[in-house]
């Protein structure tokens, strides 16, 4: 671990501006990924600005109905909201499916958005990495790479995005609001909010440096079967393989009035293709081709897309009812 | 005490503290977090220092150069050892290769430099700043494309009885399957940690080892002075399956930190460092052939493995179950090793048996199916009750199928239903599987010094190890049963090697024969007492606290009033174990439900019924019974440490890619011991439990899932990706 200053700040535009100045300066929230980044010297600030006590930890309700969550809420909290587990289901349950409950416990809202990747080669510093270091090569390509993705990498990068929460939030049609270092605010779609890997893999979101999450809005509840399922190799505390967020009205003659799914550890963000709901009355099958249709697999990953279709296909099941 | 004849009735079967379910003597200290391991005794010495271990960051070849100036200029920066200025090394009996790597590199995360700073964090910062260029050479990282060059091990040549050959090729049922297993590493809560401390030029370790004689050996060879000026301690161990067996980086460079730096260190491998510098169970390619009559007698039996490691290694020693499991007129076992530059191979929890009986026992119930026989009754009617190889030679126990028809019993065998894929419950697919557990009983010497005090508090002092399994326990048991006292007044001191030497923790032969080295020094404190007290007539009783002999009573501790009475003594064997086969045997049986979309596969129930001699704690037995299901589950599920085949590495080397079953992955063990005493065993009449129970699990979890869904899967893990093909349609 490279030595460090700290510091608590004072308010969010203060922390955004500070962290745009200050050379090497990173946000500190519940610290469960930055630390052990750190520890690895995979990321080496030379100055770490704590998000705690800014009074970002509310949950609140919207004029329109909906709901926001400041970006230092805990992942325990948001997913006990009796709000969120009444009309956001997917979202609790996506929460509740991450990690374990003493990193929910800490582990806040904007930091879960904004963890990195869990490719067991950018966790190694002997090993070439696009987005560790970028121009160095992709180790994972070629090499081990059963966990990592199938659609949206690049050349340079296949790495996933390992959050359940945010997968969770992109069927939800959240929108991350920040601060900008000049102190203006503004609205990202949550679409908008990681980037794809091109041959910048280690540019992963649009955030422009020192630029803060303050909270993310939930609209207006959409009501339906709000289900996440998520597939791993144990039980518990483990990422995702595949995982698939869904809102589903029952209805109609297939039993599917209408849909929204989007899929976790396939891809660098939250995978969603809206033009591929349209089939979800032809089931699984239609909508997996539409999700992945551009899906390009290793040969240790290959599973995935099956994968994905079958657990689609339960979750389908289970909305029928 | 040599122990040459089987044993008559002596003072352990009393049964009033041996072979009670006993809370660990220990326990108060462990949950409270009091109990001192190594990398905590802040207290034992000042002025510690903090190491930080550079691993190579190549799997094979040479430094050309190594810079280390910055390191050095660094701030709170001590000293920085290499194998430059470390000195002329030895290496150790039990290591393949070298600890401290340089020029030549043999492995990945071979250890290259110690760091020692004030701090850990800036021993951690400086280490980074050392610059080292490697030389790459071409490995062998790929045990399937290095089996063709494999040769025989030294000293493990093939073993044929009869005519394998021809028999199996007149069998009328054969079977000719191959199996594989992967890599899999210990990751043991606690990392190998150790403290250094030098005095002139004695050394103290404060260290995490399971065998502490042969770390003062090896530390001795390695670091090229006498044993007598070396000294281990390592009274808690937070777990070892094996990882702990040898001497490690941390120790070798704790002592070379510490003479560098002038006083003493401390170096913990960090969890990154535990899968590649250390040692792991070898991935095994296992061809075995079975050929029966019709009616399922076993006429021809092959095991053959093929497994890797570094120049001057040794094999995975999978067939050895299958030379004593079953009979068979006719057999073959072979081993064949491949060089390959993976990190040391080495001994894991049952080496040999456990990926051994993970393929054996899913080729007896493919035989079994073959046969159209139930896959129990297949076993039971292959059972033998002496050694196939040696006709003549004895079993001391054998109660393998009695284990399966209780267990039957108890599981609910009968309602299994025989053809695979045809139990559905909901979306879940649902199937039980059974198989053999099997490991041997080893009997080695082992050594106790007892103390009796004034206050007739009895101190054991043995360098024995307790690696969580519970050995305080049932040591302070073997003491209080031979002495005649509470077990609150025994203390047990372990894990120094300033005690007489003992047998150890390995093999899971540390029970029986560690106790039996106490129980053998407690007969001669016996006698020390009796002789102290003047009862030379009949035979005294030790009971309650008092000492009985012709009429008089008088309390223990009086034999001790004039000052402490000290003894020593070991238990050392004859050659009982060449006389008869000594073994444990368990039947295991599983239930799985397999996701019908997903192909996840979760148990609900294990069962183990083990037949395992006398069991001296029912209640630490039954933990290590089931932690090592645990474990076997684990083994069968998601344990693999990926082989990175072009750079010669396992890539999940934390504990977040190295899987291993957490609590939700295991809802319901039970865990049943038979009635069963050894006389032939030792005066305990024990034998180990502490690798039985992972012995064979994985094949029942493996028959299950093929109960379940109808897929046959030889490659472990058995994970979701290699049944999803074959799973039902979906709608
Ligand atoms: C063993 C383990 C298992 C896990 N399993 C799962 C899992 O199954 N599913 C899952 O989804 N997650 C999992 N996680 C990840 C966990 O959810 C994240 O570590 C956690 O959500 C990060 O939140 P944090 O507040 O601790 O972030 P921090 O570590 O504090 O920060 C993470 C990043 O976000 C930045 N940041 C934080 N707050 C802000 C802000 N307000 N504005 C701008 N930038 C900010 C930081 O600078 C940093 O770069 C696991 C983690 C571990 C260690
Ligand atoms: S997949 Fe991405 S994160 Fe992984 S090694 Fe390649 S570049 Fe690095």
């Amino acid at each position: 671990m490279k030595p460090f200053t700290y510091e608590r700040a004072t308010s969010p535009a203060d922390a955004a501006a500070k962290a745009a100045s200050i050379p090497g300066a990173r946000f500190i929230a519940g610290g469960t990924n930055l630390l052990d980044l750190m520890k690895l010297q995979i990321e080496t600030p030379a100055h770490l600005i704590d998000l705690n006590g800014l009074g970002l930890d509310k949950i609140e309700d919207t004029p329109d109905g909906g709901l926001r969550i400041g970006a230092l809420v805990r992942n325990t909290d948001l997913a006990a909201d009796m709000r969120v587990r009444r009309h956001y289901g997917v979202l609790s349950r996506a929460l509740v499916a991450g990690a374990s409950g003493q990193l929910r416990n800490v582990a806040t809202t904007a930091g879960n958005l904004l963890q990195r990747t869990r490719c067991p080669y950018f966790y190694d510093p002997n090993q070439p990495c696009n987005k560790r270091q970028p121009g160095s090569g992709c180790s994972a390509i070629g090499g081990v790479s059963r966990q990592l993705g199938i659609v949206g990498t690049s050349e340079a990068c296949i790495a996933t995005h390992p959050s359940d929460m945010a997968v969770a939030m992109r069927v939800l049609d959240a929108t991350v609001e920040t601060v900008r270092p000049g102190g203006a605010f503004r609205a990202i779609p949550i679409a908008d909010l990681h980037r794809l890997p091109g041959d910048t893999p280690h540019v992963e979101t649009t955030l422009e440096q020192g630029e803060l999450i303050t909270a993310v809005t939930l609209p207006k509840p959409v009501g339906g079967v709000q289900l996440y399922h998520k597939v791993r190799d144990r039980a518990s505390y483990a990422f995702a393989l595949v995982s698939v967020a869904a809102i589903m009205q029952p209805g109609d003659t297939n039993g599917i009035a209408w849909g929204r799914v989007a899929l976790g550890g396939v891809a660098p963000k939250p995978w969603r293709v809206e033009a591929a709901e349209a089939h979800m009355k032809q089931g699984a099958k239609a909508v997996t081709a539409g999700l992945l249709a551009d899906a390009r697999p290793t040969a240790d990953n290959r599973f995935k897309i099956k994968l994905a279709e079958r657990t689609l296909a339960a979750v389908l099941t289970e909305a029928r009812g | 005490m040599k122990f040459d004849t089987p044993a008559a009735t002596n003072p352990i079967d009393q049964l009033k503290v041996v072979g009670k379910a006993t809370d660990r003597i220990d326990g108060p200290l462990k949950t409270t977090g009091t109990a001192p391991y190594a990398y905590e005794r802040h207290d034992v010495v000042a002025n510690q220092a903090y190491g930080f271990i550079l691993g190579s960051a190549i799997a094979k070849g040479r430094i050309s150069r190594m810079d280390v100036a910055a390191a050095k200029a660094a701030p709170g920066v001590i000293a920085v050892v290499t194998a430059e200025n470390a000195g002329a090394l030895g290496k150790g009996k039990w290591n393949t290769a070298a600890l401290l790597g340089g020029p030549e590199i043999q492995h990945y995360h071979q250890a290259v430099a110690l760091v020692v700073a004030e701090t850990f964090e800036q021993a951690r910062d400086a280490a980074s700043l050392i610059k080292v260029d490697y030389q790459a050479e071409a490995g062998a990282y790929d045990l399937a494309a290095a089996r063709s060059g494999a040769t025989v091990a030294k000293g493990e040549p093939d073993s044929t009885v009869g005519d394998f050959n021809g028999a199996y090729a007149a069998a009328p049922v054969q079977l000719d399957a191959t199996y594989t297993t992967p890599d899999q590493g210990h990751a043991m809560m606690e990392p190998h940690a150790t403290i250094a401390a030098w005095n002139g030029d004695k050394l103290t370790l404060w260290t995490a080892n399971q065998m502490i004689n042969w770390g003062v050996k090896d530390v001795s060879q390695t670091l090229n002075m006498p044993e007598e000026n070396i000294r281990l301690i390592s009274p808690y161990i937070g777990g070892g399956f094996g990882g702990k067996l040898f001497v490690r980086s941390d120790a070798l460079m704790a002592a070379l930190g510490a003479k560098a730096a002038g006083r003493p260190v401390k170096v913990a491998l960090t969890r990154p460092l535990m899968f590649n510098n250390t040692t792991h169970r070898p991935a095994t390619i296992q061809r075995i052939r079975i050929g029966t009559t019709r009616e399922g007698r076993i006429t021809a039996i092959g095991h053959e493995s093929w497994s890797g490691d570094l120049p001057g290694g040794k094999p995975e020693t999978a067939v050895q179950q299958t030379r004593l499991l079953y009979a068979g007129a006719n057999r073959l076992t072979a081993m064949r090793l491949a060089v390959l530059d993976l990190p040391e191979g080495n001994a894991m929890r049952a080496p040999g048996e456990a990926p051994g009986l993970m393929a054996l026992e899913i080729a007896m119930d493919e035989m079994a199916e073959k046969l159209g026989m139930d896959p129990i009754q297949f076993r039971i009617l292959n059972d033998t009750q002496e050694d196939p190889e040696k006709p003549g030679r004895p079993y001391s126990q054998r109660q393998l199928a009695e284990c399966l028809r209780q267990g039957a019993e108890r599981f609910g065998w009968a309602k299994r239903s025989p053809k695979p894929a045809s139990v559905r419950e909901g979306r879940w697919l649902v199937g039980v599987g059974v198989a053999a557990g099997f490991r041997n009983n080893l009997v080695t010497k082992s050594a106790a010094r007892v103390r009796l005090d004034g206050q007739g508090m009895v101190t054991v002092e043995t360098d024995m190890t307790d690696i969580g399994t519970g050995t305080y326990t049932i040591i302070a048991q073997t003491a209080a049963e031979t002495m005649g006292v509470p077990l609150d007044r025994v203390a047990v001191r372990l894990g120094d090697s300033s005690f007489p030497v003992s047998c150890g923790s390995g093999g899971q032969w540390g029970a029986n024969n560690s106790t039996a080295g106490v129980y053998a020094a407690c007969m001669k404190l016996r006698q020390a007492v009796a002789r102290k007290l003047g009862f030379n007539a009949a035979e005294p009783q030790f009971a309650d606290g008092h000492v009985s002999s012709g009429g008089h009573t008088v309390p223990l501790a009086q034999a001790a009033k004039d000052g402490e009475l000290v003894v020593e003594d070991l238990i050392e064997y004859g050659d009982l174990d060449k006389k008869y086969q000594q073994s444990t045997f368990a039947g295991h049986f599983v239930e799985v439900a397999v996701d019908g979309a997903t192909g996840e596969i979760r148990l609900r129930r294990m069962l183990a019924v083990c037949a395992a001699g006398r069991i001296l704690n029912p209640k630490s037995a039954r933990s290590q019974v089931i932690g090592a299901m645990t474990m076997g589950a684990g083994a069968a599920l998601m344990e693999e440490l990926a082989v990175d085949k072009r750079r010669g590495f396992f890539v999940n080397h934390d504990l977040a890619g190295y899987e291993v079953p957490v609590h939700a992955d295991i809802p319901h063990q039970e865990v049943v011991f038979l009635d069963e005493v050894d006389p032939i065993s030792s005066p305990m009449k024990a034998k180990g439990v502490g690798e039985l129970g992972i012995c064979g699990v994985g094949a029942a979890v493996a028959n299950a899932v093929y109960n379940a869904t109808g897929v046959r899967v030889r490659d472990y893990p058995i994970t979701l990706d290699k049944i999803l093909d074959h799973l039902p349609e979906m709608t």
